[in-house]
């Protein structure tokens, strides 16, 4: 098998797992515990931390554990509007969210607050000048995500936080598909509110967590005991989170051999994809993006059959086609940048990872247009254009 | 998510291609939508000789394309456009809800390219088209 959606999940290293094991029948303490048993386990959790606040530059209180991506997005906004003092009933995100983002302002919406959902550029990109305009003496929060996970399109939120920062406003980022991948300095990044989750950078499914700075009021969304602080109650996911903290210890120290060698990998197959397809294209190719991901559109077929004969032949990808969402919309990642609809429906991702080698882009490279070949055949729209 | 029959039939898609001189051809979906089919068909004494299929569309879109004109193939023409989405959804053993559309658009492509052969042979005997 060749693996090539590591923004969808990652493996766990092997060396996540080896440290993760004693903590399921040997060393099963609970985190709560007085007894030396339990704070064995207590021990393991704040080197977790440790190795979680080292890699975010920051201290490690302002580290909330969770159960993943999806909850450190709910908690750090819902759980801050809950908190905060400042009363308003406006608040702002980007229209290529991830859902985890994109629903909970949508049900939001429906509470009572107003919500501005920021267009994109035809790169994806939020517009400094878009977001300034938005702003209202009452917006309480923004939400804008550090890279997208279709394109892997960066968004500039060094800017959008010290504008945010000037005005009083919370500001949010979804960092899930950039923690671990690329480094991020929370001493120095103007951002109040981070989430992240273990599984997108080689740790375990099942645990993630929030970057709260200091002194920002955060209400549990999830009530019970006095875990996390008051912040999030629930016994610990004791072995998912340790799992987190060695896979935050390897990023820090493995980050920077990685970048160069998967984003040759992944130009490599873009560039292959070009030569070797007529009318491709690459999605923001000239834009800032994250190194292992290429968003690809294909002229002239659906998403899910490609994906599907990748798949019969070993390679394993994801597709923004309405038809693997169990929608009949396209990606509205595509659609926000003003992709049309036909176009939208014809999209491939590609997302690299560390245990990628050249051998397998090289495979790739020799059965994706084979595939599209095959599959442009049985399109009347290619056998249309050709007469 | 898909039967072994759905993915015998997205690989190895019976009847595919584009028909020279069809005596009906119906042509069902939107590129917006993600699903377009074409259907060609060679009919003889009402019965249908030939069909043929053109799709671009999801795994489930190609699947009920191919298993379509197997369904109708050597069917005389009234029997033919009897022909349902729960038919096609049966022959494939079954269909994810949300694909469940493709069967849909299968059932019309095959009506559409019958009553397209219909006007053609009307047009032909010199009665005035219905549509026209």
């Amino acid at each position: 098998m060749i693996y090539l959606d590591h923004n969808a999940t990652t493996p766990a290293d092997p060396r996540v797992v080896k440290k993760m094991l004693p903590y399921f029948s040997e060393k099963y303490g609970n985190p709560s515990s007085v007894h030396s048993f339990g704070q064995e386990a207590r021990a393991a959790i704040e080197e977790a931390r440790h190795h979680i606040a080292t890699l975010m530059h920051c201290h490690e209180k302002e580290i909330i554990f969770t159960s993943g991506g999806t909850e450190a997005n709910n908690l750090a906004i819902r759980g801050t509007l809950e908190a905060t003092k400042k009363k308003g009933r406006h608040l702002v995100t980007s229209s290529i969210e991830h859902h985890a983002v994109l629903n909970v302002f949508k049900r939001l919406e429906k509470e009572g607050y107003e919500v501005t959902f920021l267009p994109v550029n035809s790169d994806g990109r939020i517009e400094i000048q878009t977001l300034a305009e938005a702003l209202r003496p009452d917006t309480v929060l923004v939400s804008v995500m550090t890279a997208n996970n279709e394109s892997g399109v960066m968004e500039p939120i060094e800017e959008i936080g010290f504008l945010l920062h000037e005005r009083g406003i919370l500001f949010h980022t979804d960092a899930v598909q950039a923690v671990g991948k690329i480094p991020l300095d929370c001493s120095s990044l103007p951002i109040d509110l981070l989430s992240a989750s273990a599984h997108k950078f080689g740790g375990p499914k099942g645990a993630g967590f929030v970057y709260c700075r200091k002194n920002i009021r955060i209400n549990p969304q999830i009530v019970g005991g006095h875990h996390e602080k008051g912040r999030r109650a629930g016994t610990e996911n004791v072995p998912c989170i340790i799992g987190m903290g060695k896979a935050a210890e390897i990023a820090h120290q493995e980050i920077n051999k990685e970048v160069f060698r998967i984003g040759a990998l992944r130009d490599k197959l873009e560039e292959g994809i070009l030569k070797s397809i007529p009318e491709v294209r690459i999605v923001s190719k000239n834009v800032l993006r994250l190194y292992n991901t290429s968003l690809v559109l294909v002229k002239y077929v659906e998403g899910e059959a490609m994906l599907l004969n990748l798949d019969f032949e070993g390679i394993e990808v994801s597709s923004g086609s309405a038809c693997t969402s169990g929608s009949l919309e396209p990606s509205h990642v595509l659609l926000a940048c003003g992709y049309p609809h036909e176009d939208a429906h014809g999209s491939i991702r590609f997302s690299l990872g560390k245990t990628n080698t050249e051998e397998e882009i090289n495979t790739v490279l020799e059965v994706f247009p084979r595939v599209v070949e095959k599959l442009r055949k049985m399109s009347p729209f290619k056998a249309q254009s050709l007469t | 998510m898909y039967s072994q029959k759905v993915l015998d039939h997205f690989r190895n898609p019976r009847n595919v291609g584009r028909m020279d001189n069809p005596d009906g051809v119906g042509k069902v979906g939107n590129p917006v939508c993600g699903d377009v089919m074409v259907m060609y068909l060679k009919i003889k004494n009402d019965i249908i000789e030939d069909a043929m299929f053109e799709t671009f569309g999801c795994g489930a879109a190609i699947a009920t394309s191919s298993i379509a004109t197997e369904l109708i193939k050597g069917k005389p023409i009234h029997e033919a456009q009897n022909i349902t989405n729960k038919a096609v959804v049966e022959a494939l053993d079954g269909l994810p809800p949300a694909k469940m559309h493709c069967s849909v658009l299968a059932e019309e492509a095959v009506k559409s390219a019958i009553e397209d052969y219909e006007k053609k042979r009307n047009e032909g005997e010199g009665k005035p088209a219905e549509s026209a």
